[in-house]
């Protein structure tokens, strides 16, 4: 062990002897991978210190702990969410064994399980699972730079090489502190303010890693990035933080998938996201979700509360936010744009599946401050059993902000009769120039589309998923092409013994 | 090939078929004729399985398997077909698409091996010409948009495609011009007319059996067959109408 390991190492422990004097510490035989249970100053110090930061990381989350504090949780969703003992949780927990595996065979069925089960090829699976070999086991055909953040740590950022070439910083968000400190000052907080709601508030004191991309002037980035979110560990929040700036002229499609294993607790998951696009720049986000969403009854799954924000500060900047929601107990997302640039463009497409008990309440947010500013928003949601699902979203028109444009259509689709299906528009417009668009549907799939599915040979859930994904349609059609096959099949997936 | 003893079945507890009983062989066209409401398309969906057509007495064997014990994907996947007298849509699902997992989905139930999407484009390409359909048809979500004769002229691609040893045609020849009915009664005898296939032909009317030849025709009044003939017999109902018959 380095020198270096020893004094961050001790810092760690310093801090977490310190929580063992108090009510909620933790005793000596808990292992040295996670932080103590609970949440105080000295967890944010634990977590700082393991990460090896410079004092003005501490300070800032310092600040965003004391913020917080003095905060309550948001209760305007459409979400019945039991109080969230936040002292009886994990903050930090690296992954035990370092995943240099041999084969296959040594990892956690229940991962490759899931992974399988989403179609991710073999050889990014060992990717993914730190299998030996892995990298140079195929991946060619398939220019996806992958980042997994496994539990809080980043374990493995692919293509490093051949993006360095192109300019492109691709980093775990603890490197880039280190590495690129005037850069992440720059930005971080600057798009989701430290004060900006409960959890991204919690998110900055705690946050345990992400991803961090830089896209320089006029790069058009050689592939698509990629992270996967997994949360392993029992009673572990995840709080990744995310920052993507792409300066003028360039572009980068990013794609995060998550996954999650089955836990009987219910587990936190509080992320922020931060993109910015200056002047003629475009960043595509694609998000496929698919945490845990608990059992049939409605036990465990995660709870997922993120903060995603797009700043398009610059000229014909564009931002599009595409995302497939289906795993979760609780999902309270926005994916949002601030539309200050001229002309600059904000999308939003979103799939978003309950199933069982699950409750969604998700939208977006369009800002429009800039002159001739466009938005479109396309929202499809699908619940089927108990489940409630929420389209929450404002379009503002600022009063300086002529010529703005927004387009948004909500079509909801209902499997049975126990489900539900909500639409909660907010319009502000301060300009009279703006035009505004609002449709909306609520369907259920028919007894004839479901009858003439099976008789040509589809069973009852296979008909389903298909015409669900037919009702999906627009919104897949946005994601990176093998990304879109993965989507369509965690529809299914996530359907499954909502009929029949 | 199908044999139908004494089949009763209500919908929504009101009796529609009482006593219907029907054998097809391999190799034979059979025409079922009648009055409306005599219960022509329950036969059809009650044969196929369609939930809410509930069979109160009497049995169904196709191949010998009691059909009535299948799930409507099982009975698809065993070989029989339907042809819907109203075609459903489904957005945002292409033809091809949906062809082509319906197909798959068949074909692993009978544990063979997938199709892949050049030899299924093969399959639909040659079907669909055949039709008169050009594969931008195909292409397009399932029957969005189609006119009625579209429709189901589409219904016919996919009988080639899926190629049944048993079709129930429910009004296939409903809703056709004279050109389209030529087309679709190609279709019928080229799919169908084979020693190893059977077709059982829903109509109200003779004319579009000038251009499949049945076998044997039957009519179907009041839940029940109350005659059967050969082909002579459909022109005496066109000339005489059915209350001559029914009785």
């Amino acid at each position: 062990m380095s020198d270096d390991m020893d004094i961050k190492d001790k810092a760690a422990w310093d801090a977490a002897d310190r929580v063992a004097d108090y009510e909620h510490g933790w005793s000596s035989d808990i292992e040295t991978d996670f932080a103590p249970k609970g949440l105080t100053e000295d967890t944010v110090r634990f977590i700082s210190a393991k990460k090896n930061e410079p004092e003005w990381m501490l300070e800032w989350r310092l600040k965003a702990f004391a913020n917080w504090k003095t905060m309550t949780p948001p209760d305007w969703a459409k979400l019945n969410v039991p109080p969230i003992d936040y002292q009886d949780a994990y903050y930090y927990a690296e992954p035990k064994a370092k995943p240099k595996l041999g084969s296959l065979d040594e990892v956690d069925p229940e991962i490759l399980r899931i992974y399988e089960k989403l179609g991710i090829p073999i050889a990014e699976q060992k990717l993914l699972a730190g299998v030996e070999g892995g990298e140079d086991g195929g991946l060619p055909q398939r220019r996806v730079a992958v980042d997994a953040v496994f539990d809080s740590v980043s374990v493995a950022t692919t293509f490093r090489a051949e993006l360095e070439r192109a300019g492109v910083i691709f980093r775990s968000i603890s490197e880039a502190i280190k590495e690129y400190p005037e850069l992440v000052k720059k930005w971080l907080g600057k798009i989701v303010p430290m004060h900006d709601n409960y959890f991204a508030t919690l998110n900055c004191a705690v946050f345990s890693d992400g991803t961090f991309v830089y896209i320089p002037e006029g790069v058009r980035c050689p592939m698509e990035l990629s992270t996967y979110f997994r949360i392993n560990a029992e009673n572990t929040g995840q709080f990744e933080r995310t920052l993507i700036i792409a300066d003028k002229g360039s572009y980068v499609s990013y794609l995060e998938g998550c996954t999650a294993p089955m836990r009987d607790e219910n587990q936190l998951h509080a992320a922020v996201v931060e993109l910015v696009a200056l002047d003629d720049a475009e960043i595509k986000y694609s998000t496929v979700q698919n945490w845990y969403p608990g059992d049939a009854e409605g036990k465990g799954g995660i709870y997922n509360f993120v903060t995603k924000r797009a700043l398009c500060q610059g000229k014909n900047s564009k931002v599009s936010w595409t995302q497939v929601e289906t795993g979760s107990a609780v999902t309270w997302k926005y994916p949002s744009c601030v539309l200050n640039g001229e002309n600059s463009v904000g999308e939003f497409y979103s799939v978003a599946v309950t199933n069982n008990y699950q409750q969604a309440d998700t939208g977006t947010k369009m800002i429009h401050n800039g002159k001739g500013s466009r938005s479109t928003i396309v929202s499809k949601g699908i619940s089927a059993g108990h489940s409630n699902n929420t389209y929450r979203g404002l379009v503002r028109v600022a009063p300086n902000a002529e010529g703005v444009r927004n387009f948004t259509q909500c079509d909801s689709l209902l499997l049975g009769s126990l489900s539900g299906a909500h639409t909660v528009p907010y319009i502000e417009v301060r300009n009279p120039s703006a035009q505004i668009e609002h449709e909306a549907t609520t369907s259920k799939i028919s007894d004839d589309q479901m009858f003439y599915a099976q008789a040509r040979g589809l069973n009852a859930e296979e008909a389903v998923t298909l015409i669900v994904n037919g009702f999906a349609k627009e919104v897949l059609q946005q994601l990176p092409m093998e990304f879109a096959v993965e989507a369509q099949k965690l529809l299914g997936i996530s359907l499954e013994g909502s009929v029949g | 090939m199908l044999q139908i003893t004494n089949l009763h079945a209500t919908v929504g507890d009101k009796p529609i078929l009482k006593g219907l009983t029907l054998s097809l062989n391999a190799g034979e066209i059979h025409a079922i004729m009648g009055p409306n409401g005599a219960g022509k398309s329950t036969l059809g969906y009650v044969l196929s399985g369609r939930p809410g057509y509930e069979v109160t007495d009497g049995e169904v064997t196709f191949n010998g398997q009691n059909l009535l014990d299948l799930e409507p994907h099982e009975r698809a996947a065993a070989g029989l077909f339907l042809g819907f007298q109203y075609p459903v849509e489904i957005p945002g699902v292409s033809n091809v698409q949906f062809l082509r997992e319906a197909l798959n989905a068949q074909r692993k139930h009978r544990g063979e091996a997938p199709l892949s999407g050049a030899e299924f484009l093969k399959v639909a390409r040659e079907q669909a010409g055949a039709l008169g359909m050009d594969m931008d048809m195909l292409k397009r979500p399932v029957n969005v948009g189609f006119s009625g004769g579209e429709k189901k002229r589409n219904e016919m691609v996919q009988m080639g495609i899926i190629d049944p040893a048993l079709a129930i045609l429910d009004e296939t020849d409903s809703g056709l011009d004279i050109d389209a009915l030529r087309i679709v009664g190609d279709g019928i005898n080229r799919i169908m007319r084979k020693p190893d296939k059977a077709v059982l032909l829903i109509t109200h009317y003779q004319r579009l059996l000038d251009y499949v030849k049945p076998d044997f025709v039957h009519v179907l009044a009041d839940g029940r067959i109350t005659r059967s003939g050969g082909p002579e017999l459909a022109l005496e109902l066109e000339r005489d109408g059915y209350k001559e018959l029914a009785a």
